[in-house]
């Protein structure tokens, strides 16, 4: 598949034309779809809508909206108006959406054609799709493995060349993690840069929907037309909200030593290790950081998101839409449509954080967590003084077999990297940063820059100047 | 702090979370939230007794606008209705809440 620019370029030449680009996605998913599962639904309409991209770009060229008939697909927890909006939830199983999330909004102002809704775990809870209510999405890469989650979907729909853009959304991980098990480019943005209006919420002061792509360049084109003001998500934040970072030719690498000394895959930590190497090759300046408290960050995400979780999730109560149960009087059809409709994952994060919420022990946990949070950032402040960027590996191994994890905890500690990003709410993006050999196979792993709150413009600068242009 | 579940402790959580668990859950449970709570009580270690400092997640601003309906009359409603389990007309049903004895 071409990137985002290419395709830009050779349809405004007429080289290629939206038409035979979607009938080629369309093709690829149908053909690969039965074997990788990234998609739930595919949508046919999008090829009435490339014809009409077709005509425009005859009569105007250059003069049409920037992704006019490039082809999106879009995890199955954002709304689309009008198809169907699972969150790969036995609950929402037959729900169809009946507005537009902000972003999908501007993705279709500017001619994005969506083909289709990608796979994910249920309701974004887990690292492996192997949590969807609708089948377990293969990585394209090896389909033994897992494709890494909870954006999965997404992750493969890039990777086996369906499309050039997937849109995701990371809770606490979850585009950077399957961006790194699948070998693709993942972004989580800053906090508040991107509308959560029309996301299924998860975890609402941890959410932010981002884009996977092949290049940082189309990351960061799609980031820019999904991010902005929104009225309807008063947690949006404007362009001055945190001061401007330069872009500069040479950055400051701040490395956390101590933070990568236990569970992180040997191999992967070589690869870590030679890329670290090759940003000094570069001239960029690479220092050890401490970041003691981002250790203990996984303690107080698994206390933030299920609280959030089990707030946001009431929603699902066999009344007003989705799947319901019958029951004897009003509390017994909540009780069974949500035993019927919820997963194991979703009952296990729901009653997690209803505990840790409750009476008697909110101060001890969620208080506690919350203020962990803010001495995080605090410490995240005090590092950013004297580096520009953070970098860890993504994930600490590559993409594990299809039911090898099972236990809760390991899976969640996969998320070591990645949730002080989510907790803090700074902009963080994956790339990758080489391959580890496993069974014969070489599976890629990826890198993750972290930048400081607003940083988002300064981490695509330094993506394509490292990745893009040595691709 | 609590870092062991018991079996009744699940369920008083199900019942607030309005969740119908059967047995065989309920022991899996009990296992899996004792080990995740006892894991998530490291909490304590970053943030002991700091009392005064007060939580805050990202930049606080309020968010203002006139108390207005910004959209047409039904313009959504025979789409929402669409979605309910149960309808009448323009109305949900729903189970009684009240039993006659």
């Amino acid at each position: 598949m071409h990137t985002v620019k290419e395709l830009r370029e050779k349809y405004i030449a007429g080289e290629l034309t939206p038409s035979g680009v979607v009938a080629e996605a369309l093709d690829n998913i149908k053909k690969l779809n039965p074997e990788i599962n990234a998609y739930l639904h595919i949508y046919d309409d999008a090829v009435e809508a490339a014809k009409e991209a077709d005509a425009l770009y005859k009569e105007k060229g250059a003069d049409t909206p920037s992704l006019l008939g490039v082809p999106v697909a879009v995890k199955n927890n954002i709304l689309i108006k009008g198809k169907k909006a699972t969150g790969a939830s036995k609950i929402l199983e037959n729900y169809t959406a009946v507005y537009d999330a902000t972003i999908i909004e501007k993705l279709r102002a500017e001619g994005a054609i969506f083909v289709g809704s990608t796979n994910l775990d249920e309701f974004a809870m887990g690292g492996s799709t192997e949590n969807s209510a609708f089948g377990i999405t293969k990585n394209p890469v090896d389909p033994e493995r897992v494709p890494g989650g909870s954006s999965g979907g997404s992750a493969a729909a890039v990777a086996m060349g369906s499309v050039p853009v997937a849109i995701g959304t990371d809770t606490g991980g979850s585009v950077r993690q399957p961006a790194s098990y699948c070998g693709v480019v993942g972004y989580k943005p800053t906090y508040g840069a991107v509308s959560r209006y029309g996301l299924m919420a998860m975890g609402s002061s941890l959410d932010q929907a981002g884009p996977l792509t092949n290049t940082v360049a189309d990351a960061e084109m799609v980031h820019n037309i999904m991010s902005g003001l929104d009225k309807m998500d008063g947690t949006t934040i404007a362009d001055d909200t945190y001061p401007k970072l330069e872009t500069k030719d040479k950055y400051t690498f701040g490395v956390p030593k101590d933070f990568l000394k236990e569970g992180v895959d040997e191999d992967v930590l070589s690869a870590f290790n030679a890329h670290v190497e090759s940003l000094k090759a570069a001239g960029h300046e690479v220092v050890e950081v401490e970041l003691p408290l981002f250790e203990k960050g996984l303690a107080a995400y698994y206390i933030v998101m299920p609280a959030e979780v089990s707030s946001n999730l009431a929603r699902y109560d066999g009344i007003r839409y989705g799947l319901s149960a019958e029951g004897d009087d009003l509390l017994d059809v909540y009780e069974q449509s949500r035993a019927e409709g919820f997963g194991p994952e979703v009952k296990r994060r729901i009653l997690l954080g209803t505990h840790v919420l409750s009476s008697g022990y909110y101060d001890a946990y969620y208080g506690k967590a919350e203020l962990a949070r803010k001495k995080m950032r605090e410490e995240l402040a005090e590092v950013f003084a004297g580096v520009d960027f953070i970098i860890t590996p993504t994930a600490p191994t590559p993409a594990f077999k299809i039911g090898e994890n099972e236990d809760p905890l390991s899976i969640y500690k996969q998320d070591i990297f990645t949730v002080p990003v989510n907790l803090t709410g700074v902009p963080a993006i994956s790339f990758p940063m080489g391959t580890v050999e496993r069974d014969g196979k070489e599976l890629p792993v990826g890198v993750q820059y972290i930048g400081p709150h607003g940083g988002d413009a300064r981490l695509f600068d330094v993506g394509k100047a490292v990745y893009d242009e040595q691709k | 702090m609590l870092s062991t579940m018991k079996k009744e402790d699940i369920e008083h959580l199900a019942s607030l979370a309005r969740i119908k668990l059967t047995e065989e859950e309920k022991e899996g449970l009990v296992g899996d939230l004792s080990s995740i709570v006892s894991y998530v009580s490291e909490v304590s270690e970053i943030a002991s007794d700091d009392i005064d400092s007060q939580p805050q997640v990202g930049p606080r601003f309020n968010v203002f606008r006139a108390d207005e309906v910004t959209n047409e009359a039904d313009e959504y409603t025979q789409d929402v209705l669409n979605e309910m389990p149960d309808t009448d007309g323009r109305f949900m049903k729903v189970k009684k809440i009240l039993k006659a004895e």
